[in-house]
């Protein structure tokens, strides 16, 4: 490292003034929660008698319970599926090489920068069509098609720098398409799949747009979208919103802290991917 | 969803594989691709029904004057000519352009001023710790900040409070809610967003340079300023290429941070694009303005993220 002291110094000073604005807003909506109801909160100000009571309050009126439920619902009706199927269709496209496949891809490659504002009217009237509007499934059925892209992309990078003589092998073995897929490739390709998996589940957690077109009642929701409905209801009751959203965050925060590791690993090559 | 599934494959039809591979896998992988068809399928047909058919609908929707229930009225392009002429919506467009100032080119900038500072974050303890607090804004849903940011610049908020405290109290005022400064703060709160992100992606870049290019500027006498022009920006290519390409994606199609905030107030001062699409399509009913807003928007991402894909993978990455 040829940095002289003084230039490792400033980039030190810039990194941990960096830290301090990225907690701030937390620290101080903490403050905000803690104030007594009913009072007016400024900035940042520990309060005197600190209210954890507040954050009681909260989780009654947004309904946690529901919320989480709801959250946890889609989110398994969303990611299982999607990871398999985008899997199967990686496995296809990068291993198999079917023919044909690399206009599907390129079909794929087409939905990459798609933003979700294009297709939401059109969605609405299909999940009215279908009869699904207001239920949990007007989310994750849109969801599932709306991660293909990213997802087949992701799967299929891995499965195209697998050596083919790896599949030949195992044919040699005698075994099908299917064992090879299961039994062989799947099991090499988990790290891929640990890390599509995290994005996805993060992704449906935070769906709002989605949320707030196709489900009116909140419970119903992602949690990103119970978190809008919450601050409708509640936007004027500062010291309550500030303690339901931190509430509503604090489940996300945990498991990012449990995986943090393998969370900023898919981020960092989610978005060098993608 | 479950019957897409159920078109799993069950492989009988190649199980007699044969004993004897010669060089001819060619017919072989033939014979596999009518199965290889099957394991692309269910992605194929998800994508299909949930994106590509919506797709085709919101094109033709724009074509028409439509209120979503009655009965639709064909009217060709006068949809886009609305969008490109009507100057509310041009304003609003506009509004997604500056936005990219924020979203964007602030985080990258500051990203990479740390970056060339900093090199390497330590990979210790305290290089985890410091990843860690740096990606919690992308974790967190938009929806968080947003309501975590309104608190921060509201009259009584920090922001206000700290200007007081520094006697700048003249200048305090309810951020978000004013005519001149609200957009800016929308734009401040996109970029704590990012801000994060693209410093570890930056930093992360940085650590994969050879430290001898660096030696060789210096030895030929590179400041800092030229070794930075030199050698840091040409190797941070592809990694300031994602960056760009992230951060103007969020900018053009944000939505959640906007909604939460200022639901584009005061006036139209801070209504984007997709908000604006929300409100024709689900207030106003106007389906067709709404679809076009949309397609308008979608090829105004791909005009901008194209360029750049194309220079940051000018080589192989």
């Amino acid at each position: 490292m040829n940095l002289s002291r003084r230039e490792q110094l400033t980039g030190r000073v810039f990194l941990i003034a960096l830290i301090v604005v990225t907690l701030l807003p937390f620290v101080s909506m903490l403050s905000a929660a803690l104030q007594p109801r009913g009072t007016v909160p400024s900035g940042l100000e520990w309060p005197s008698d600190p209210q954890w009571g507040n954050f009681a309050d909260a989780f009654t009126a947004a309904n946690m319970g529901a919320l989480l439920r709801s959250s946890l619902l889609i989110v398994a009706g969303v990611v299982p599926v999607s990871v398999l199927i985008a899997t199967m269709a990686g496995f296809g496209l990068g291993q198999l090489r079917v023919p044909g496949g690399r206009l599907v891809f390129g079909l794929f490659l087409l939905g990459l920068t798609l933003p979700f504002e294009a297709v939401v009217t059109p969605l609405y009237y299909q999940m009215q069509d279908l009869g699904l509007l207001n239920t949990r499934w007007a989310i994750i059925l849109p969801l599932i098609g709306l991660y293909m892209p990213f997802a087949v992309f992701w799967m299929r990078a891995h499965f195209t720098n697998v050596p083919v003589e790896l599949s030949e092998a195992a044919r040699v073995d005698g075994s099908s398409t299917w064992q090879l897929f299961w039994r062989v490739q799947v099991p090499l390709a988990r790290p891929a799949i640990a890390s599509l998996t995290i994005l996805m589940f993060l992704w449906t957690w935070n769906q709002f747009l989605l949320a707030i077109v196709l489900v009116d009642d909140a419970t119903k929701r992602t949690m990103a979208g119970a978190l809008g409905a919450f601050q409708g209801q509640w936007g004027t009751d500062l010291v309550l919103l500030c303690a339901g959203s931190l509430l509503i965050l604090t489940p996300t925060l945990i498991v990012f802290l449990i995986f943090q590791r393998q969370f900023i690993k898919a981020l960092i090559q989610g978005s060098v991917k993608g | 969803m479950t019957s897409a599934l159920g078109s799993a494959p069950t492989g009988r039809d190649d199980r007699r594989a044969r004993p004897t591979p010669t060089r001819a896998h060619r017919s072989r992988w033939a014979r596999a691709a009518g199965t290889g068809w099957l394991y692309v399928l269910p992605a194929l047909v998800m994508y299909a029904v949930f994106v590509l058919r919506p797709l085709v609908l919101t094109l033709q929707y724009s074509l028409y004057d439509w209120n979503g229930i009655g009965v639709a009225r064909w009217v060709g392009l006068d949809n886009y000519l609305t969008v490109f002429t009507d100057s509310d919506l041009l304003k609003i467009i506009g509004n997604a352009i500056v936005l990219i100032v924020f979203f964007s080119f602030i985080p990258v900038a500051l990203g990479l001023l740390v970056a060339s500072m900093v090199r390497r974050i330590t990979t210790g303890a305290f290089g985890t710790v410091v990843r860690t607090i740096l990606f919690l804004p992308q974790v967190i849903p938009l929806v968080a900040a947003g309501i975590a940011w309104s608190w921060l610049l509201s009259s009584n908020g920090l922001v206000n409070q700290a200007l007081r405290a520094v006697g700048l109290g003249g200048v305090a005022r309810a951020w978000l809610g004013d005519f001149d400064t609200a957009l800016p703060a929308v734009g401040v709160i996109g970029a704590w967003v990012l801000l994060g992100l693209c410093t570890i992606l930056l930093v992360t870049g940085m650590s994969k340079i050879d430290p001898a290019l660096y030696e060789a500027a210096r030895l030929d006498g590179a400041g800092p300023v030229r070794e930075f022009l030199a050698v840091t920006l040409p190797s941070l290519r592809q990694e300031i290429g994602v960056c760009l390409t992230v951060t103007i994606i969020a900018a053009l199609a944000s939505f959640d941070i906007v909604y939460i905030s200022t639901s584009g107030g005061p006036g139209l001062q801070t209504t984007v694009p997709g908000l604006e699409i929300y409100r024709l399509a689900f207030s106003q009913r106007q389906v067709g303005l709404a679809s076009a807003l949309a397609v308008v928007l979608m090829l105004l991402v791909l005009a901008c993220v194209l360029p750049i894909q194309r220079l940051s993978r000018g080589e192989k990455p």
